[in-house]
């Protein structure tokens, strides 16, 4: 597909109207910078010199075509690379100013701090209650029963799950819908009171009503906790982010605000993608 | 509805055909080795029903020809079977999860994996002579724990080739999902994975405890029989298949029908296992579910 190189992005036929719901300024500190990220796997670079500054309080949604870096980029945030063999990652990643590959950095507390919600709704094979209690268990958070029994109800309630499993605690997390199964995956995420959680396109294997519940629930979750969230889908980035950051081609395009991103980004390449004439 | 050419109608015959003579091949082989399992299940209860009495579990080997029952095989046969499936499963097991989880692809994996498909398919009097040395010989004496061992070392490769593959078919996802939540290694593997894949590894270890419940070449090397009533370990011990052996092959009628009724014994019992197991694990499912 051939366009003209030269004529700036505004001059261009507009790009398609998506509703920007959560639009003004983000005001938050920055929870985590990124200087000079590469990332290769084995001799294969996947991300180029990317350098963003992630606001906490806020969602920042990653879009690009498929292979673009994005996942990969999330997956060094809470060093889930780390577990693939040949995965390599250079630069620093500073959360609250501490760089989490540094050498006295034990993974297993970076990875306590940041909650991660994956593409497929995955619970554990094991009863509602014991999925949430998992990360409180495992990092001894609830040192009582009741306490425990407190944070799994907190927990779900926050992931606007409670009222639907109740009274169904001790029954598999896999007899759940869709849906359910990834606000579990949320509420199993927020039982360890996360700083950050990382959303690997959440929702992509959800129908349109699951996925509005999740959007609403993660418009309720940013207002405490920093989200990063991968997505495929232009129209979710623009209802759910206030900072789209689109890549391509391992490289960082360009990070604006999502209400500038998608109605004036200053790239004609980030133009061409968020409008479809991508090539 | 579109009119088809000849040749399409041609083409689209003998792809039936062939289906049909495919599905008809697999329905025939089915059936072949059911047959062939059901002719054995009704000789083995046909001819070990009529040699079951009380005798039988209360009365040891007669040591005069004739009569006596098989109790000191059976308690042989269960504390043999049972020691070397509590030897051999849990190092089954470890060796799987080894494979599945923590070598992987290495290369010490690979030989790991490769010696035990050897071990897996090497003739069991192999094993049985080897325990002989190792065993036996040094102790000068046959004994009920040489064939325990001789019997583990048969189960552990069995549990750990099931083992590494139920392991393998335990989706990524629950691996990453306990690792993001900041799961160490061996948390993964406690709390995620093994649960997770308890049934298939239960059903490898059932299919070990079967294996070696039947196995008569190595303990003729290493516990070697007893007729009579003994439970020690370091003494030679009696066993079911051993029993079976030689009773088979004697000139007494009642010893003939004693082997048939041990033969019975050991499927029946083989059997029993499988259905308790199954039966707990499905109530254990349904509990959760």
């Amino acid at each position: 597909m051939s366009t003209p190189q030269n004529t700036p992005a505004s001059a261009r036929a507009p790009g398609i109207s998506l509703k920007v719901a959560n639009s003004g300024p983000v005001t938050s500190a920055t929870r985590i910078s990124l200087r000079q990220i590469n990332a290769f796997y084995g001799a294969k670079q996947a991300l180029f010199d990317v350098n963003l500054e992630i606001p906490d309080n806020a969602v920042t949604a990653f879009i690009g075509a498929s292979g673009c870096g994005k996942s990969t980029l999330l997956r060094c945030l809470n060093r889930m690379n780390d577990t693939i063999p040949n995965a390599r990652v250079e630069g620093q990643i500073l959360m609250d100013g501490v760089d989490v590959n540094g050498a006295e950095i034990d993974p297993v507390s970076v990875r306590s701090r940041i909650g991660m919600v994956f593409q497929k709704p995955s619970p554990f094979p094991m009863s509602i209650y014991d999925n949430v209690a998992y990360g409180p268990r495992t990092h001894r958070i609830a040192p009582t029963k009741a306490d425990l029994d407190a944070l799994v109800e907190k927990s779900l309630r926050r992931a606007a799950l409670w009222e639907e499993v109740k009274d169904r605690l001790g029954k598999s997390g896999l007899g759940l819908s869709g849906g359910q199964q990834q606000r579990l995956c949320i509420a199993r995420a927020l039982a360890v009171s996360p700083a950050v959680i990382l959303m690997d396109e959440p929702c992509s294997a959800l129908d349109p009503v699951a996925t509005a519940h999740i959007e609403q629930l993660i418009e309720d979750i940013r207002k405490h906790t920093c989200i990063v969230m991968v997505t495929h889908s232009m129209a979710q980035a623009a209802r759910v982010s206030q900072i789209t950051a689109f890549f391509h081609m391992g490289q960082l395009i360009e990070t604006a605000p999502t209400d500038q991103l998608f109605t004036a980004p200053k790239l004609e390449q980030t133009q061409d993608y968020i409008t479809g004439r991508f090539g | 509805m579109k009119t088809l050419t000849p040749q399409v109608k041609a083409r689209y015959f003998r792809r039936q055909a062939t289906d049909l003579i495919m599905g008809g091949l697999c329905v025939f082989a089915a059936v072949i080795g059911l047959i062939m399992l059901a002719l054995i299940l009704w000789m083995l209860f046909s001819r070990g029903l009529a040699g079951l009495s009380l005798d039988v579990f209360t009365k040891s080997m007669s040591s005069t020809g004739t009569g006596g029952g098989l109790a000191n095989a059976i308690v042989g046969s269960l504390i043999q079977v049972g020691i070397g499936s509590m030897i051999g499963a849990p190092l089954g097991m470890m060796v799987g999860v080894y494979l599945s989880e923590v070598g992987k692809t290495s290369r010490f994996a690979s030989l790991v994996r490769f010696v035990n498909d050897i071990l897996l398919s090497a003739p069991s009097v192999l094993i049985g002579l080897f325990v002989y040395q190792i065993a036996v010989s040094p102790f000068k004496g046959f004994s009920g724990i040489a064939g325990a061992i001789a019997l583990a070392l048969l189960a552990m490769p069995v549990v750990a080739r099931t083992t590494e593959d139920i392991l393998r078919l335990v989706p990524q996802a629950y691996r990453d999902g306990a690792i993001a939540l900041g799961s160490r290694e061996n948390e993964v593997v406690r709390k995620v994975i093994l649960p997770a894949a308890f049934g298939g590894i239960l059903t490898g270890i059932l299919l070990a405890v079967a294996r070696i419940a039947g196995e008569t070449a190595p303990l003729i090397f290493t516990s070697l029989g007893n007729s009579n009533w003994s439970t020690d370990l370091t003494k030679p011990m009696a066993s079911l298949p051993i029993a079976i052996y030689r009773y088979a092959g004697s000139p007494s009628a009642d010893l003939i029908q004693l082997a048939w009724t041990g033969a019975l014994l050991i499927t029946v019992g083989v059997l029993l296992l499988n259905v308790v197991s199954r039966v707990s694990l499905a109530a254990l499912k349904r509990g959760q579910g």
